[in-house]
């Protein structure tokens, strides 16, 4: 690669567009830290596949929804604004749910309403009117794609916590019988797979999450 | 450039029309596909319910082997009506259970699919649909050669409570229907009870329900009675 390509495509990842892909997951979480998305955070964690297809479309949803409205923020008329979110966000998340139909049938059925509701999910509507509004498209992109993926990584730990005490397997694979804990008496705690249990695991990552960072603690 | 309420309303209507394109275009170019994967849905539910397309996990593809075991197995299907005439000009794959049990009983469509297993022996298999907690209840029950015992049942859910009403759709719930009966010693159709523990069981007739899964249990209690008392003249028939 010669001295001029990477002088070109050095801002593309400049340390300020790093940080909005990376501040999302940890210092600006949309779950632990801003607490916006929970509804589909305790339907979609019962089981880890599920939570990563959730994961993978709200991705592609927030990161096109980011950029498609930042390229039409010079055009879009102020008092129509959040109609035309909404019309953006609706479109894509219906791309993403035929195509979950036509090609991941089984995950389609398991997630059934959930993926209709990403239209509600008010992490995107957040995102699409503080950032996309004014910002370039690039940016745009990677914020939405950084908030998704804060947003997903929290999907993930719950669902992996709630699958593997809840039902002793692990993205399907029974992992407690291969261990043999069955026969010394150990038993799959019902209660991780019931919603208020997402909550509560959602509760104690965010207590980890400020004991390890302490500039998340407010001060009063 | 200044945004005035003609701008608005020419913006509104040109998105809406891309939108619109855009939507209509995928919605064509996917139906084949998503059309497929409902056919083969239907297909591995009724072949499950006769204990068919056990290796359906390790099939390379899971379309081609899915026809294969129904061309196989399903040797027949027909769709008679409450008196148990043979209606001809019904396709029994074709035929929504969700919509024969909104109409009443003498205008329903009943589908019956024909297995004819590798000893030779028969087995009959119908379409349930009925209600739970949160959502329809579906699936398909087999019933053995004397329309009587049944051979298995397959159960799926679209909202029942994770962990609780959603039990039905495991193979534990489901294994203890094998081999229970519909009708009783003096040929009344009694089908099959789903009971709590504190009742008392019904030899031949019940099935533990699911702990904390109550109404789901009865859903399907109901469902499976709802279904088969359409189909009694035609099994009665049969049977002599």
């Amino acid at each position: 690669m010669s001295q001029k390509e990477q002088t070109e495509k050095e801002p593309l990842f400049s340390p300020k567009n790093i940080r909005l892909l990376t501040n999302p997951l940890d210092d600006d979480n949309p779950i632990t830290v801003l607490v916006l998305g929970i509804c589909s955070a305790l339907a979609v964690t019962v089981m880890l596949k599920p939570a990563v297809v959730m994961t993978l479309s709200v991705v592609c949803v927030m990161g096109l929804a980011n950029l498609i409205v930042s390229l039409l923020r010079e055009t879009i008329p102020p008092r129509i604004r959040i109609i035309v979110q909404l019309v953006v966000i609706a479109s894509l998340v219906i791309l993403v749910d035929q195509v979950l139909k036509a090609f991941l049938y089984d995950v389609s059925r398991q997630l059934s309403v959930f993926v209709g509701l990403i239209i509600t999910n008010c992490i995107i509507m957040g995102r699409l009117e503080a950032f996309a509004l004014y910002n370039k498209p690039w940016p745009s992109f990677l914020d939405g794609v950084g908030n998704a993926a804060g947003y997903g990584i929290i999907l993930i730990i719950v669902a992996f916590l709630r699958e593997l005490l809840g039902s002793g397997t692990v993205y399907g694979y029974p992992v407690i019988e291969y261990l043999g804990l069955y026969e010394i008496g150990y038993v799959d705690n019902g209660f991780m797979i019931l919603p208020p249990m997402a909550l509560i695991t959602v509760g104690v990552i965010i207590w980890v999450q400020r004991a390890r960072n302490q500039k998340l603690i407010e001060s009063n | 450039m200044k945004k005035g309420n003609t701008y608005i309303f020419l913006y509104a209507s040109g998105m809406v029309i891309i939108v619109a394109a855009v939507l209509s275009v995928a919605s064509i170019l996917l139906r084949p596909y998503q059309e497929r994967n409902i056919e083969t849905a239907k297909r591995t539910d009724i072949l499950k319910s006769v204990d068919k397309a056990r290796e359906l996990r390790e099939a390379e593809n899971r379309f081609q082997y899915i026809e294969e075991e129904f061309e196989r197995y399903i040797t027949d299907s027909y769709v008679i009506n409450h008196r148990g005439e043979i209606q001809e000009d019904v396709d029994a794959f074709e035929v929504n259970m969700r919509e024969e049990m909104r109409k009443p009983a003498e205008e329903r469509n009943l589908p019956v699919f024909v297995c004819t297993h590798d000893d030779g022996t028969l087995s009959y298999i119908i379409p349930l649909h009925g209600r739970g907690l949160w959502g329809p209840l579906f699936g398909y029950v087999a019933l053995e050669e004397d329309f009587n015992t049944i051979f298995g049942i397959i159960l799926d859910h679209e909202s029942e409570t994770p962990g609780l009403g959603a039990e039905i759709s495991e193979s534990a719930f489901q294994e203890q229907f094998r081999g229970k009966r519909i009708f009783d010693e003096d040929m009344e159709f009694v089908s099959v009870k789903v009971i709590r523990a504190a009742d008392p069981p019904i030899e031949g007739h019940s099935v533990d329900g699911i702990s904390g899964g109550t109404i789901t249990s009865q859903g399907v209690e109901e469902m499976l009675y709802d279904v088969l008392i359409n189909y009694i003249d035609y099994f009665k028939e049969r049977k002599k």
